[in-house]
């Protein structure tokens, strides 16, 4: 029975560490391209992984060819602003689906579901007229505004304030607390850990996002760093060694975060399943 | 939609405060309204007209559909998308449910694994194309241990249908882990017990796997097909780094959502065009819908 064990656990790891490879591997590899010299042959066969002469030369050269660091920033601040406008709104609005009773509350939720079900690769161009008309085109603003409030976000925060019991609130109603304490002091504090699933989908999805920007943005100076490394790409195709610096620069950050923060990414995705 | 308490309740708070619930809504809704339904429903008015970026356009009935037609890119758009859900579909059902099997079971590490196979979720799309197009090039990291192996190197970049292909293996390879934790949550819910009474009987680990896993998982077989087929429908990114802007040789590995941007953005942008293009989108992506939730549905009963 042990040995039967044993060998079923063998191969358990085997197979972990095979997907492993395959899943971090090519992450390693864009990793062990940046850091190789101007000296060493990156196309070799059979390939070689480590450096030989590690240097970080190619991240300063990233940084002369195009202003990365001005891309990271303004990718940083359209993230933080997606990541504060939807863990507002989403929280406000999820509060009045679920807690509060007034005329049209049906088709208020009705409006979520749906935008929820619209696909915006197929919206993209009236959005982007739209953008033009309010005169928000190829600004930072352009590129936050559609998915500030997102309704899967609202929705994920009613679900939140649905689960809570009636009770607590009552008791503070009783006291005297009026609906903004209410929601302040009492319901959000109870849904942190909704709110830090919606913090975590924003930061990602904004940090994370392409064809958006790529079709507001014309701008480099105003560029974020997924359209900014595309351009990278698309110049300097040659030297892979810089391709490489600028993607780990544009990764690094956000797996840092993702390792911080795992579990709650797991409940995020499980729990999104779970209630469709 | 669960009910929200006794009607009492509800009254009392609409007397206190008659106006701040729409407070509460009204920005979600601003935004929903302005950036989302309006854009879908001028997306659809748009579709029966001939504006342009900086021209209003007019009326112009369905020519533009019948435009569509007859339009070679169009067609390889609507071809390659439909590749790409026949492609990737089946792959994104099937191995993400037999890695969740694998990381399911606790063992010492396990959930450093489960991370680690996230990761290429995690990573923006841009990064993971070019880290894909630096594997896949012609002296790439592939190719050089093809050739070392000595099968001889792969033009998977530069050949129309093994570029479209290379594409779709990314897909998979970045959709691997996000269905993996879909299937986990729903291998949670299935009972243990029903994997012994079958061990017992004798039933070995494949057998258990097609009489006991996959009925239990049936309907979020279902959610991932749904979910993926739509995603593969509407795919951009992806294409767009490994082929470049005008999708590979000759534009043959062009797909839908390429052509709506590349034919309505810019100053000469046909948007009326483009949102014709943009409606078969939302047809196809809702008929994918509503064909594999059916079929779930037919295989329960």
């Amino acid at each position: 029975m042990t040995r039967v064990r044993t060998g079923e656990l063998v191969l358990r790891y085997v197979l972990l560490l095979a997907v492993l490879a395959l899943t971090v591997g090519p992450f390693l590899w864009q990793l062990a391209t940046s850091l190789k010299g101007p000296t060493e042959d990156i196309y070799s066969s059979p390939p070689t992984f480590l450096p030989r002469h590690p240097t970080l030369h190619n991240y300063a050269r990233v940084s002369e060819t195009i202003p990365v660091w001005d891309y990271a920033f303004n990718s940083l601040k359209v993230a933080t602003a997606n990541v504060v406008t939807n863990c507002v709104g989403a929280a406000l609005a999820g509060y009045a689906l679920a807690r509060l009773r007034y005329r049209g509350r049906r088709v208020a939720t009705l409006a979520f579901v749906l935008a929820m079900l619209v696909p915006v690769e197929g919206i993209i161009i009236a959005q982007f007229t739209t953008m033009r008309e309010l005169g928000l085109n190829n600004t930072l603003i352009g590129v936050v505004l559609p998915g500030c409030i997102g309704a899967m976000n609202v929705l994920l925060m009613r679900n939140a304030f649905l689960n809570l019991p009636y009770e607590i609130e009552e008791a503070a109603y009783v006291d005297g607390a009026n609906v903004w304490q209410r929601f302040l002091r009492i319901a959000v504090p109870s849904v942190k850990g909704t709110l830090a699933v919606v913090a975590i989908f924003a930061f990602m999805g904004a940090w994370d996002d392409f064809l958006w920007p790529l079709i507001v943005l014309s701008d480099p100076s105003k560029f974020t760093l997924t359209i900014g490394l595309n351009y990278l790409h698309g110049t300097f195709a040659n030297d892979e060694r810089l391709v490489a610096a600028g993607t780990v620069i544009a990764v690094a950050p956000l797996i840092a975060l993702f390792a911080c923060l795992q579990r709650y990414f797991f409940r995020g995705v499980g729990e999104g399943a779970v209630k469709g | 939609m669960p009910s929200t308490g006794p009607r009492t309740r509800a009254v009392r708070v609409r007397r206190q405060l008659p106006t701040s619930p729409w407070l509460f809504a009204a920005p979600g809704l601003l935004v929903i309204g302005a950036f989302i339904l309006y854009p879908f429903v001028s997306t659809l008015v748009n579709a029966f007209t001939d504006r342009r970026t900086l021209i209003p356009g007019e009326f112009v009935g369905l020519a533009n559909f019948r435009e569509l037609l007859h339009d070679d890119m169009f067609w390889i758009g609507l071809r390659n998308s439909a590749l790409y859900v026949l492609g990737v579909v089946p792959a994104l059902v099937i191995l993400p449910l037999l890695l969740a099997l694998l990381v399911q079971k606790n063992i010492p590490g396990i959930t450093f694994f489960r991370s680690a196979f996230y990761t290429p979720v995690v990573a923006s799309i841009v990064v993971v194309g070019l880290i894909w197009v630096w594997l896949l090039d012609e002296r790439g990291l592939v190719n050089s241990l093809l050739e070392t192996i000595g099968v001889g190197r792969v033009g998977f970049l530069s050949d129309q249908w093994l570029l479209l292909m290379s594409a779709m293996a990314v897909t998979v390879w970045k959709g691997l882990g996000y269905y993996m934790i879909i299937y986990l949550a729903a291998l949670a819910n299935v009972p243990r017990e029903l994997h012994e009474a079958a061990a017992v009987d004798g039933a070995g680990a494949v057998r258990r796997f097609v009489t006991v896993t996959v009925p239990a998982v049936r309907s979020t077989m279902a959610l991932v097909g749904a979910l993926s087929s739509v995603a593969a429908f509407k795919v951009f990114s992806e294409v767009y780094l490994m082929a470049g802007p005008s999708g590979g040789p000759a534009g043959e590995d062009t797909t839908l959502v390429m052509l709506v941007q590349r034919t309505g953005t810019g100053l000469t942008g046909r948007v009326g065009y483009a949102s014709a293009i943009s409606v078969v989108v939302f047809v196809v992506t809702v008929a994918l819908m509503l064909l594999v939730l059916r079929a779930d549905r037919r295989s329960e009963s």
